[in-house]
């Protein structure tokens, strides 16, 4: 029998038996995440299951972020509901303004490498950052695993991405997933696993490995998962158990990626697999800026825009919003001086969350506007306006066009 | 299980955004009263066309982009018991088959809108004929899958169960 991917090997220990690609499964998971977009459903489907009580109220994490700060009475009531259900249950809760989910339970440390973690947001891909699988599920397979500990899974083929080289000055690993995307196509890793391998990972930062795994789900993958390493033992603080691919895992594609030849990348309205370099796009108009989320939304991103943008304000005319992923990135941030240069230049700091990414709340751009966001969607209306566009790139070329009220590449910009 | 229904033809790469708007989530969540937003910011006059028992029929990638359920739930709340695709994200697939949802996967080239489309699928295959003429045979859905769907749902299968067995 041949050797097991990443992938193949956490959904083993989790079925209880050796477990290959294309096998459907039944297996444990270590946690499971609702946010207020995907609880306030599960929470009701729960009820429906006749669920009496979680499986483990320590493996049980619920976060509001989606919606903050609340719009409406009803979503404070669903709110409401998910505090409760929390409180009942003794379950972990982060409330309003503490941060996005794919940045709190990183924080927090709730992904351990060789987990299984099942999150109600597709952007849950996040966590392999830290050797673990984490994977988007609906409202019913949030209830049904509150309730059972366990779901079913297809176990995921595998695509491995060998990354080797160095990014260049300016160009980061938003621009080099932007690329990924562009690559494979926005289904074209539909129900597989990403595996990242190469000498290049040890010089990612954990930032930079976030921002990677969050825009893999970009090409309908289920999962994707970086190896683990020093800088991975650094942050978990000596956890030694990584999980490694065995040299003859079976790849149903494998990819090679020099880094030295990646540059700055936008993804063009309304596909986030449209992708084109900044350099061939100069001067195209642009109103409004989103610097944050949880693809980009960390004290490094804020540092690297503020590197680019050196002396200059923001552009006359054009709104810069910027939106920490957590409290506690957003602590640094003040403590380092940043929101306050930030403003200076004559950005809106909007409370960590969601906010104008998937437009749950304020931040939402005009009619005909062209928005340059560090998030990770560009679909008509994802920010709340059917008539805006919205263009996909780093946080260096957002600060570049905030800059200049254009579509402007950082290499041109940074001083 | 056999359904017939009038076709409604979609692209390629339809996200769960466009199925329904995470504006309209935050008034309710309730799946019929969402029903008339079904699909607004493609064809704000969509959800008016649709009749109970009609299908849904797309190009590749159907359901992609985010996890949230309430997708599929409008779906079903506009009365569509069935969609197919030449490929669905992975996400509306699970919630597809979690709440009952009959998905099949096949060539949907030669379909077009308004044709008349019945789909059949039981324990050894799944078919679709298309006005009259069988354009689709293929595997039925693995047991696991086919025990949730069979149950009607995650809901009622965990309600009988109380949990999966290995």
């Amino acid at each position: 029998m041949s050797g097991l991917t990443i992938a193949e090997k956490i959904f083993s220990s989790h079925a209880g038996r050796t477990v290959h690609a294309g096998e459907d499964i039944v297996a444990s998971v270590d946690l499971v995440m609702a946010t207020d977009g995907s609880g306030p459903l599960a929470l009701d489907l729960f009820k429906k299951m006749d669920g009496k009580a979680v499986f483990d109220p320590e493996k049980i994490v619920m976060v509001l972020d989606h919606y903050v700060p609340c719009p409406n009475d009803k979503v404070a009531a669903l709110q409401d509901g998910m505090r409760a259900f929390a409180a009942a249950g003794n379950c972990r809760i982060f409330d309003l303004g503490e941060g996005i989910c794919h940045q709190l339970l990183p924080e927090n440390r709730y992904i351990q490498p060789g987990h299984l973690i099942v999150g109600g947001d597709s952007h849950s891909t996040t966590y392999g950052a830290f050797n673990a699988v984490g994977t988007g599920i609906g409202s019913s397979d949030l209830a049904a695993a509150m309730i059972a500990g366990k779901l079913w899974f297809k176990v995921p083929h595998s695509i491995r991405i060998t990354l080797n080289g160095q990014l260049k000055r300016w160009v980061t690993a938003k621009d080099l997933a932007l690329c990924i995307v562009g690559l494979l196509g926005a289904d074209g890793a539909a129900y597989k696993a990403i595996e990242f391998s190469g000498c290049a990972i040890g010089d990612l930062p954990i930032d930079d490995r976030m921002t990677l795994c969050n825009m893999m789900v970009e090409t309908g993958a289920k999962c994707a998962v970086m190896p683990g390493d020093a800088l991975t033992r650094s942050f978990y603080g000596g956890t030694d158990r990584f999980v490694s691919a065995d040299e003859d895992a079976i790849y149903e594609q494998s990819v090679d990626i020099d880094l030295g030849s990646i540059e700055p990348m936008v993804a063009l309205p309304h596909h986030v697999d449209t992708v084109a370099p900044v350099s061939k796009l100069s001067d195209l108009p642009m109103h409004m800026g989103v610097l944050g989320t949880c693809t980009n939304g960390r004290v490094s991103d804020l540092e690297l825009a503020l590197s680019v943008m050196g002396d200059s304000p923001v552009a006359k005319g054009f709104e810069l919003l910027v939106v920490p992923a957590s409290r506690s990135v957003y602590l640094e941030a003040l403590r380092k001086g940043l929101i306050e240069k930030l403003v200076a230049k004559g950005a809106v700091v909007l409370p960590p969350g969601c906010g104008p990414c998937c437009g749950s709340s304020p931040g939402i751009p005009s009619n005909g506007e062209n928005v340059i966001s560090t998030a990770n969607r560009n679909f008509i209306g994802r920010m709340g306006n059917v008539a805006a566009n919205i263009y996909l790139a780093s946080p260096a070329t957002v600060a570049a066009s905030a800059v200049k009220g254009v579509l402007a590449d950082p290499r041109g910009e940074a001083r | 299980m056999n359904f017939e229904g009038k076709a409604h033809l979609f692209g390629d790469d339809i996200n769960t955004d466009y199925i329904i708007s995470s504006r309209r989530k935050r008034d309710t969540l309730d799946e019929v009263a969402l029903a008339r937003y079904l699909m607004e910011d493609l064809d704000p006059s969509f959800a008016a066309s649709v009749s109970p028992g009609d299908i849904l029929v797309a190009g590749k990638n159907f359901g992609c982009g985010s996890a949230m359920e309430i997708a599929t739930l409008v779906i079903r709340g506009a009365g569509i018991p069935v969609v197919i695709a030449k490929s669905f994200a992975r996400t509306f697939f699970r919630n597809g088959i979690n709440c009952g949802i009959l998905l099949v996967t096949c060539d949907t080239g030669l379909i077009k809108s308004g044709d008349l489309v019945a789909v059949g699928s039981n324990d050894d295959f799944t078919s679709v004929t298309v006005n009259g003429k069988r354009i689709y045979s293929g595997a039925a859905l693995p047991a696991s899958m086919r025990s949730i769907i069979e149950s009607g749902g995650l809901v009622s299968y965990m309600r009988n169960s109380q949990g999966f067995s290995n």
